[in-house]
């Protein structure tokens, strides 16, 4: 297959880090990925002694608790020749935090470590468009969908358009705009649960809008949001269904017959 | 109380020096001179550009604009009272008084009380600078004629415009110890429902004559 | 020392706030017209300046850098300040504060002062202070007008009165002012302002306001508005009181370039709001005769002293962090339970001031990112947020929440790949009991706060790793 600039991009070892909710939560995701990557010529691996990236710790100001995950992570990729994540929160964990909580230890070889490996480290939009060079990875799904982009993807990975342009090449999609498409779910990690009110009208919002554009499907480069937001659907009733990123762009046309 | 503020300034400036022991590797001087400042700080239009955006903005903010030439100050001012139906106007002590009009009844800001000033039907004064991008006058003192009459009339010389706040900034750097305000459009206020409503305290109605 | 922000010691945690003002349909109607008006306004004159990222890069490293300096710029500031004519007094917490701001004005014999918007001085509680004293404030803003007319409290540092709408202002106004009629709409109501206040302004002889910036190289104080009442509590009456943080002051007249640019378009959506004064000391000619500066730190320099947090002294009060905020949007300002709302106020109360309630504000917050992005300063309010909640673990110490006792286990569980496995089996287990027609409704405890709205699906009967396993013996169907 091509990339944008019609070349043949090499096929890559590519280690795949699941992540440990989609790991026990949602395999579908990281099935897809695997089918995804190899259909497109690159050599997947799963080293199983993969855990969690310690995001959930951090943010909820367990931090000592988080520092033994970065060094398991570390441990595990330090090889890799790229790492791909379909999860922007775990990927800004690692991309934001894990330099920091290094030099905070006062470990030179893992502050080393770390910086040598955060740039193999990719999201799957990121991996795909900026580092394969494809944006159109012959996908068929001939449904209503909607994108929603979640925090983590917008204002720290900065993905910008990148799924929006993975979405407009797959054939038969029916792509519709979300409105307020950059506000929050509620979700949050612990937040949902600490101030699960708040959350709870936030989610509220959202699921207007997600309603609102009679989609039959909401999609994202996140499991976590997605669950909130398809937990609330299913609550209301409402017909829409939730769907990763990478499961969309893993449909074929054989796959559906 | 003198002591007990002396007490709190060594204790506060004890504290700060302890809470910055490790963090200062260079000199102040230096670490000033090392802070970037990439945003613009010079014009990027041309000039008639410049002075069509400060007549624009000037009238987004609902002030009103009247174009003169030197010759025709006076002339213009004239107007722009009339149309107000302003027969009276306090004068800024600075302002020229061959722009003055003939024919209105007006009265020096050195010899006027706050009581008539805020009985006044307007003021009129000079500024020291304008800039288009944010459709800002900058009056030197002045400061009560400029806010207790309703109306407030400014000159501004073209060659007073500038485009940006920055440049505005290096010419003002002479007055930095004067009192100065910078006015820009009518006293307003949005803080029921966010509507925008022109003159609370301030003068309801800015003309600017642009010589 | 005895620190003190407004109330605060006396609010409920965020969550039992916010459980009640959820509540209140009229004030989330108010308060989401209001942030959504200045919001857009917000983004339509960002999106025109094209410097905006590198304005903010110097607004940054402006604050930076004088907070490296902050004794130099304050001995510089208050040199200047005094060899221009006026009288600087420092004051290390509210109760000092207050007692010499009293003490000014009783020297003066005033029973009475006018006073411009400043957060900081209800920071202090001021006016509790002065009425206590005898002394009347009359705060001369429109919407701390509402506030005070209304004894209500503000619930935004730009737009206090942002939670009511020109019915309930009406309501207020007539009661206070004594009037038999008065119509709704907003200009009749600020026009009410208007005469109410002239008169005050014109008799009152001792002003007081805050300060947006100080300048050290000229000890001058700038004070940005848009209503016109700054400038009359400024240069008319004879004496003026001017109260600013510490961390207000900036090394230079040019520095002013960089915030006034910054601050009016993300405050208020302008270009530049209507006045900005400036003065130094005390003008031969006109304006007060007598100036009087109090200098506050009031837990600043702790924050200082915290390098993984300092940056929220950057904060110019802008107000912009809160109309963005997803989660105030939703409650408003007061479920704060500070004068300090919205991301700013969830990293600053906790940090001015350690009383109990404030250690639910750093978790008053989904880390959607949204403040970081908006704000004039750069202050990265989502880490300063996650450090302070590594704070608030720490010192619950006991280490016997039921919190801190799952998020060890857990943290247990991903510490080696056996335990994680045996995590995932055990899961699929032990939601048995929750599963109806393939979804889960209700958990227990804190859990239930998810159920209460949301379904959950439960786990799957084959986990990704098990499926990887199949594959990798090359059983697997797919
Ligand atoms: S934290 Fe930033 S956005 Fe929020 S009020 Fe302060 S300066 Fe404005």
């Amino acid at each position: 297959m091509m990339d944008v600039r019609g070349n043949f991009p090499r096929s890559m070892r590519i280690s795949l880090f699941i992540t440990c909710y989609n790991d026990t939560l949602f395999p579908e995701t990281g099935k897809s990925v695997v089918r995804l990557l190899e259909r497109l010529g690159h050599q997947v691996e799963f080293p199983f002694e993969q855990t969690c990236c310690g995001q959930m710790h951090y943010n909820t100001g367990y931090q000592p608790e988080a520092m033994p995950l970065l060094r398991r992570f570390v441990e595990v990729f330090k090889n890799a020749e790229a790492v791909c994540i379909p999860s922007s929160s775990c990927v800004a964990m690692i991309r934001d935090h894990y330099s920091k909580m290094a030099e905070a230890a006062g470990d030179a070889a893992l502050v080393r470590d770390v910086e040598d490996l955060l740039p193999r480290v990719f999201e799957l939009t990121e991996l795909l468009v900026n580092k394969l060079g494809v944006e159109d990875v012959g996908a068929y799904y001939p449904h209503r969908v909607t994108y929603h982009a979640s925090c983590h993807s917008l204002r720290s990975l900065h993905l910008g358009d990148l799924p929006m342009r993975l979405l407009r090449k797959v054939r038969g999609i029916k792509l519709v705009d979300l409105e307020r498409i950059d506000q929050c779910c509620g979700f949050g990690g612990t937040f949902a649960v600490k101030n699960g009110e708040v959350s709870a009208a936030m989610l509220e919002d959202k699921l207007r809008c997600v309603v609102n554009t009679r989609a039959e499907v909401c999609t994202a480069v996140d499991n976590s949001c997605l669950m909130h937001i398809f937990g609330g659907l299913h609550r209301q009733g409402a017909g829409t269904k939730t769907v990763h990123l990478a499961e969309i762009l893993a449909a074929t046309e054989e796959g559906m017959a | 109380m003198t002591e007990t503020t002396s007490a709190a300034r060594s204790a506060i400036f004890d504290r700060i020096q302890k809470a910055n022991s490790s963090v200062q590797a260079r000199s102040q001087v230096a670490d000033y001179a090392a802070i970037s400042r990439e945003y613009q700080q010079s014009a990027s239009k041309h000039r008639a550009a410049i002075l069509e955006t400060f007549a624009e903005r000037l009238r987004e903010y609902d002030a009103r604009v009247h174009q003169a030439s030197s010759m025709t100050v006076a002339e213009a001012i004239r107007i722009a009272l009339a149309e107000h139906g302003q027969h009276s106007a306090l004068v800024a002590n600075a302002f020229p008084k061959e722009w003055l009009p003939d024919g209105l009844s007006w009265r020096a800001e050195a010899d006027a009380e706050v009581d008539a000033m805020d009985k006044a039907e307007g003021a009129i004064v000079t500024c020291k600078v304008a800039i288009a991008h944010t459709g800002t006058i900058v009056l030197k003192d002045a400061r009560k004629l400029t806010l207790l009459p309703d109306r407030l009339l400014c000159v501004v010389r073209e060659d007073q415009v500038v485009e940006t706040v920055p440049e505005a900034f290096a010419r003002l750097q002479s007055l930095a110890t004067d009192a100065l305000t910078f006015v820009s459009g009518p006293s307003a206020t949005a803080d029921i429902e966010m509507t925008r409503i022109r003159g609370v305290h301030g003068p309801r109605f800015l003309d600017v004559v642009l010589v | 020392m005895s620190i003190r922000v407004g109330e605060a010691a006396e609010a409920p945690s965020f969550q039992k706030a916010a459980h009640m003002l959820l509540k209140d349909d009229q004030l989330r109607t108010n308060v989401r017209h209001a942030t959504d008006v200045i919001t857009q306004k917000r983004s339509h004159v960002v999106a025109e300046q094209h410097d905006w990222q590198q304005l903010r890069d110097a607004g940054s490293a402006i604050k930076a850098h004088t907070l490296r300096f902050l004794d130099h710029y304050l001995d510089q500031f208050e040199a200047a300040c005094t060899a221009a004519g006026g009288h600087v007094h420092w004051a290390a917490d509210a109760d000092e504060a207050n007692r010499i701001i009293v003490g000014l004005i009783q020297r003066q014999g005033g029973r009475e002062i006018i006073k411009v918007k400043t957060m900081t001085s209800d920071e202090i509680g001021l006016n509790r202070a002065l009425e206590a004293n005898g002394i009347h404030p009359h705060e001369t803003d429109l919407a701390d007008m509402i506030i005070q007319l209304g004894h209500d409290q503000p619930s935004h540092i730009v737009v206090p009165a942002l939670h009511k709408n020109r019915r309930q202002v009406r309501e207020i106004f007539m009661q206070a002012m004594g009037l038999k009629e008065l119509g709704d709409r907003p200009e009749d109501l600020t026009d009410a302002a208007r005469r109410y206040l002239r008169e005050k302004f014109l008799k009152v002889k001792i002003g007081f306001s805050g300060a947006n910036f100080l300048i050290a190289e000229t000890g001058g104080v700038c004070v940005v508005e848009s209503e016109g009442n700054g400038r009359m509590c400024l240069t008319l009456p004879d004496v003026l009181i001017t109260i600013a943080g510490v961390e207000k002051v900036i090394p230079t007249f040019r520095d002013l370039e960089v915030f006034l640019q910054l601050l009016p378009r993300s405050a208020t959506g302008e270009r530049m709001n209507p006045y900005n004064s400036l003065w130094t000391g005390v003008h031969p000619d006109e304006g007060p005769r007598e100036f009087h500066v109090v200098l506050l730190d009031n837990g600043r320099t702790r924050i200082l002293a915290d390098h993984e947090s300092r940056e929220t002294l950057h904060c110019i009060r802008c107000g912009a962090c809160l109309n963005t905020c997803p989660v105030y949007r939703q409650t408003g300002g007061h479920a704060y339970g500070s004068i300090y709302a919205g991301p700013i106020g969830a990293i600053l109360t906790p940090q001015l001031f350690d009383m109990e309630h404030s250690q639910s504000l750093p978790y008053a917050s989904s880390l959607c990112g949204a403040c970081y992005e908006v704000c004039p300063v750069k202050i990265n309010i989502p880490e300063v947020l996650i450090h302070l909640r590594g704070r608030v673990v720490r010192e619950q110490q006991s280490g016997a929440s039921l919190e801190a006792i799952g998020m060890k286990a857990m943290a247990r569980v991903f510490a080696t790949r056996r335990r994680f496995e045996a995590a995932q089996r055990l899961g699929r287990i032990a939601q048995w009991p929750f599963i109806s027609q393939g979804w889960i409704h209700h958990l227990p405890g804190m859990l239930g706060n998810w159920t209460a709205v949301r379904d959950l699906r439960p786990m799957p009967s084959q986990t990704f790793r098990n499926w990887w396993r199949g594959r990798e013996k090359g059983n697997s169907n797919d």
